[in-house]
């Protein structure tokens, strides 16, 4: 134990700033959306992740987030387990057509008002993938997407622009 | 119709060869003698259309319900875009094994899990805590992969091949243009071999970093799950700087890689080394040492080594119980052809010994890269790729940080290519967990789980 708490004491906080705020890219991300998140959510955000399809690449850098450098939870936002509990719906990949109806469940078991980001390229375009007998391509053909957040895979420093985008007004 | 079949013993590749009709392709069924066959005939039965007689298992595995029984997508007369129904219902009347008994009931997970993961099926029988049965239903990620590689160039190819698996993204792209190089008879300059390994063996690292703080966090030690998260994110941040991108993605091209380093740089790697060794020895020192971590991983996920070697598991799956298979070692590419490997194996066989097998796989590899960047060589990073690539074909054989992964790679007659099958080591992983996992508590399935960590997309495909 004493081994333990010498580390962490050592250590100290490795947590670093938020991100600077680049007022173009919160335009791209609709202020509208980030108006009715903080006026509805006040400023707590639950995220049920699902992978549709994607490589998990995106998985890794989501996961990330959680890490003591990005510590997603101190601005109010932390993942849950179940849709019932979640207002925005985190989608990563392309949709795969044997995951389409349980992503379509998922979005349906959330509480309204409920919002969706399309993580990483794939999400966002169909990217590597797009369109085909196995997969619906881009989130947006599947569900209506609220946020953007492109990458292969993109950075947790851009994941949390993305997410703050709708936490802030 | 051509099918091949790919056998290891010793360290040597045997491919075989069967020519059927493609009329009504038809092949007996080896899944009695190499239970991990299975899946593979499955798999090809649902995208090619071939029946295999006397197979123990005639239930479709990679079909859900995307296209019909009639229908093979990876023939050649079957359209890209399908005829995919809309929405594609859910694949809800899978046929699960049933197992009767008095207490026994059945838990359904998945395909959507609770934490930040893969989607697939998993079905428990259970009676009270006790697993008596998983069975495992995938094919929820399968995105068309060996379809869409049909027709792509070397570069999109290596493209595609470093997003079978996103986590094995270089072991993949390695393997692939292995295969597209050796196919094409394209010489790989000595340096490019070099770091490519630097690459893998850095993918490693990061992998085994991740999983070694997931599997402590699954039984509530989230102290080692912290400090191996910081750890991995320093990696991976050395990653971006040098490599331009944090998991290596595209690094890896037809003929080489697409980007040199600095000698400045060789110098910040090796601190960085020195660094990370001197981290993990007081870690490690401290995670072995701790009575509630040794009683939720000490036997626990228990994988006999009969079980391991009967799958074919490689890696620190195989490793662990006993398996000392590396393809590094046994059946060496360069450039690790030019040193002697030291392969750590225990006999542990349980969630502890697949955790410090990543402990000693680590040590090991920081190990390897300081030679390796001590002794590497000069000239440039990428050959030449042939202009005259037409109708030939190659394997390669790499090993990832999950262990064996294997590719097949046919170019048509306009070096195009017609065929690309990417063999993850998880194919063997998955099948093992169904049988490390009997007799343990429902509540120990998330650490076994992660103890093997098999690829979902990697196989799913």
């Amino acid at each position: 134990m004493l081994r333990i708490l010498n580390k962490t004491i050592r250590l100290g906080v490795l947590t670093e700033a938020r991100p600077g705020s680049d007022n173009a890219e919160l335009e791209r991300l609709g202020i509208a959306v980030k108006r009715r998140v903080t006026r509805r959510f006040s400023g707590s955000l639950a995220i049920r992740a699902v992978d549709a399809g994607s490589c998990n690449a995106c998985e890794l850098e989501i996961h990330a987030l959680n890490n003591p450098y990005h510590d997603i939870e101190r601005f109010g936002v932390h993942f849950v387990a179940s849709p019932r509990h979640a207002d925005v719906l985190l989608v990563t990949g392309p949709v795969s057509r044997h995951m389409q109806t349980a992503l379509i469940r998922t979005f349906e078991a959330m509480p309204a008002p409920r919002f969706v980001i399309a993580a990483g390229t794939c999400a966002c375009t169909g990217g590597e993938f797009g369109v085909s007998y196995a997969s619906c391509g881009a989130v947006g053909n599947v569900l209506p997407v609220d946020v953007e957040i492109p990458g292969c895979p993109p950075a947790p420093i851009h994941l949390l622009q993305g997410i703050l985008a709708l936490l802030r007004a | 119709m051509r099918v091949f079949s790919c056998l290891e013993g010793a360290g040597d590749y045997l491919v075989l060869e069967a020519l059927l009709r493609t009329a009504a392709p038809e092949l007996p069924s080896q899944s009695s003698v190499y239970p991990v066959a299975d899946r593979f005939e499955r798999h090809t039965r649902d995208l090619l259309g071939i029946a295999y007689t006397d197979a123990p298992d005639t239930r479709r595995w990679l079909r859900h319900q995307a296209w019909d029984e009639g229908a093979f997508p990876l023939r050649h007369d079957y359209p890209v875009a399908g005829r995919p129904p809309e929405p594609t219902p859910a694949d809800g009347a899978y046929p699960f094994r049933k197992v009767a008994g008095s207490g026994v009931y059945e838990i359904p997970v998945g395909p959507v899990h609770a934490g930040i993961i893969e989607p697939g099926h998993f079905r428990f029988s259970a009676v009270g805590e006790e697993i008596l049965s998983l069975e495992e239903h995938l094919g929820y990620v399968h995105k068309g992969v060996e379809k869409l590689a049909v027709g792509r160039d070397p570069v999109a190819l290596a493209r595609l091949a470093g997003r079978v698996s996103g986590d094995t993204t270089v072991g993949h792209a390695w393997a692939a243009c292995m295969a597209m190089e050796r196919a094409a008879g394209c010489e790989v300059p000595a340096r490019a071999n070099e770091l490519r390994a630097l690459l893998c063996e850095r993918e490693r690292v990061a992998n085994h970093l991740g999983d070694i703080g997931a599997i402590c966090n699954d039984v509530g030690f989230s102290f080692a799950h912290y400090q191996c998260a910081r750890l991995r994110e320093c990696w991976q941040r050395r990653n971006a700087l040098l490599f331009g991108h944090r998991l290596l993605m595209d690094c890896i091209v037809p003929g080489g890689i697409c980007r040199d380093i600095q000698q400045a740089a060789i110098a910040g790697l090796l601190s960085e080394y020195a660094t990370l060794r001197a981290e993990l020895t007081s870690l490690f020192d401290l995670l072995q040492d701790i009575p509630a971590l040794q009683d939720r991983l000490l036997t626990t996920g228990w994988l006999s080594p009969e079980d391991a070697r009967e799958l074919g598991c490689t890696g620190y799956v195989g490793k662990a119980s006993g398996h000392a298979f590396d393809v590094r070692a046994n059946h060496p590419y360069p450039p690790y052809d030019r040193f002697d490997i030291a392969i750590p194996v225990l006999e542990g066989c349980d969630v502890m010994a697949r955790m410090q097998l990543r402990m000693r796989e680590i040590e090991a590899s920081l190990k390897w890269m300081e030679h390796l960047l001590g002794d590497l060589s000069d000239g440039p990073v990428a050959g030449a790729w042939p202009g005259d690539v037409a109708s030939v074909q190659g394997m390669g054989f790499v090993d990832g940080w999950r262990g064996e992964i294997m590719v097949y790679l046919r170019f048509d007659g306009n070096g195009r290519v017609a065929r690309y099958f990417p063999c993850d080591p998880s194919w063997h992983h998955w099948p093992a967990l169904e049988r490390l996992i009997e007799g343990n508590i429902v509540p120990d399935f998330p650490v076994c789980n992660k103890s093997v960590n098999g690829s979902y997309s990697g196989t799913d495909l």
